[in-house]
């Protein structure tokens, strides 16, 4: 589904990915992790297109298109979801609004019907459930006022939502509590594992892990992938720490 | 016909406008619409489009806790000026809302002068621009409050979008308080549309025109937010969104 081969990528003069290579097969999950600064949030954004982003050398396809040729929405309509950080506020446009906007522009980008109001706030509805989040919250400004749990939980309303082919997800975990990271992962195991979908979760810590299995943990270390294993390398990650891991490898 | 003597650049409150326009209108013009708000009453004026000469110019007295609403919405003139004064009584109350939305070489502006005389009389005044192109937007808004007006409440919020480096906006509040038991209250922002959001809302699949679009209504939309009358304030939204369309 995703095939990163030898990627470099820079923001301004600064390289931060230096060769990076990953595949990513319909139905799995797999796992990033590593040391702050090591690149794997740019992963997420030169995959999402970011602006400012730019991949330098080597090459990422999705479903055999040129991945880094496509307009940041088009990528969204090819089925790539990132999941942010730090989700972004937008004063004065409704969370309705703005999904509805969203979904039914990536129906029309690939010659779907769109959804009419109320098949939407049926799914939205659904959706909310599942994640917890109250209606009302639906209603209001994107992220606007959200605490970093609530923001985190609306990116996976949003995902629900816009049912993506495969969604990175950028440290969706850090700020939960625990109860709202188990209904987060809850979420990603609901929405996402299954077999024609696909996950990569960029995370620093072993506890989404326990709640949502990787098939693969790859460390990512000074822009390169520097070891891959099973779910029990996020555990020795754990006990032992990046360093000692990133220089063994 | 206008017996005025024709502004000049010295005049505080032309200032930034386009004179050469204000001389070619000038006089012809309308003078000044004189209206009068009865104590304890509430009227409202909304404004959707300016009239052929571009300038409209009101002169408002509101009685005893009477209360006085313009809603305004300023576009597609090469030169267009909404005009205010207000006279507020004791206990009253003025809001304005204004949105300019400006392209090419348009030079749009909003100028109020708005006079607490009495205790206890309240203003708010929300003005939102967004200005494509080389065009101006201007918000001049004058508050005094008399030796009498105690207790006096008077808000500005003045925000403005340029869409391109070449855009000017201007805002100019000016204060001239005798009183001293008062509340003003003012506050001015310039900024372009925030490339974070435009980016979050691509991965979310909108195409940027439709992204930008959504943005600048919300933002254009805080004008409007007084409108008590819903089929009225979808009438001015709409209104403003082919406006705001129509700026590329």
């Amino acid at each position: 589904m995703l095939n990163i081969e030898n990627l470099h990528a820079s923001i301004g003069d600064t390289k931060i990915l230096k060769g990076l290579s990953l595949q990513i097969n319909a139905g799995e999950i797999h796992a990033i992790m590593g040391p702050n600064g090591a690149g794997k949030s740019t992963l997420g954004y030169v995959l999402g297109g970011r602006p400012g982003y730019e991949a330098t050398e080597g090459s990422a396809s999705f479903d055999g298109q040129d991945l880094l040729d496509m307009d940041p929405h088009a990528r969204a309509a090819a089925g790539l979801f990132l999941g942010f950080q730090y989700p972004v506020e937008i004063p004065g446009v409704s969370n309705v609004q703005f999904l509805r906007e969203a979904v039914n522009a990536q129906r029309t980008a690939r010659g779907e019907a769109t959804l009419s109001g109320g098949e939407f706030l049926k799914a939205a509805r659904e959706k909310a459930a599942l994640l917890k989040m109250d209606m009302d919250m639906m209603k209001r400004a994107v992220n606007v006022g959200f605490s970093g749990g609530e923001k985190k939980r609306n990116e996976m309303v949003q995902m629900g939502l816009i049912d993506p082919k495969l969604a990175i997800l950028d440290e969706t975990d850090s700020g939960l509590d625990i109860d709202a990271l188990r209904t987060v992962g809850a979420g990603i195991n609901t929405i996402m594992r299954k077999p024609d979908k696909a996950v990569l979760l960029i995370t620093h810590y072993q506890r989404l892990l326990e709640l949502v299995e990787p098939d693969f943990v790859h460390v990512l270390a000074n822009g390169r992938i520097v070891k891959t294993g099973g779910p029990e390398l996020a555990l020795q990650l754990e006990n032992e720490g990046y360093e000692a891991i990133a220089e063994a490898a | 016909m206008n017996a005025l003597t024709l502004p000049t650049r010295r005049d505080e409150s032309w200032r930034y406008s386009d004179l050469q326009s204000v001389e070619r209108v000038w006089a012809d013009l309308d003078p000044a619409q004189t209206l009068h708000v009865p104590a304890d009453s509430h009227e409202r004026l909304r404004v959707d489009a300016l009239p052929e000469s571009g300038i409209l110019r009101y002169d408002v007295t509101v009685e005893a806790n009477a209360r006085f609403d313009l809603h305004c919405l300023l576009m597609d003139r090469d030169y267009g000026r909404v005009e205010i004064a207000v006279k507020l009584g004791d206990g009253a109350h003025f809001e304005l809302g204004g949105a300019i939305l400006a392209k090419g070489s348009q030079v749009l502006e909003i100028v109020t002068d708005v006079e607490h005389v009495e205790p206890n009389g309240t203003s708010n005044q929300t003005v939102r621009s967004v200005l494509a192109d080389k065009s101006t937007g201007s918000f001049l808004g004058k508050i005094g409050v008399a030796r009498d007006a105690q207790r006096t409440d008077a808000a500005q919020s003045v925000k403005s979008m340029l869409l391109d480096r070449g855009a000017t906006a201007n805002a100019v509040p000016q204060l001239e308080i005798f009183a001293d038991d008062v509340k003003c209250a003012h506050g001015a922002t310039v900024g372009e549309l925030d490339r974070q959001a435009l980016f979050y809302m691509a991965t979310r699949g909108l195409p940027p025109e439709v992204a930008r679009g959504l943005m600048l209504q919300a933002f254009i939309a805080d004008a409007f937010i007084g409108i008590d009358d819903d089929a009225a304030r979808e009438a001015l939204e709409g209104k403003a969104r082919d406006g705001l369309e129509n700026l590329r």
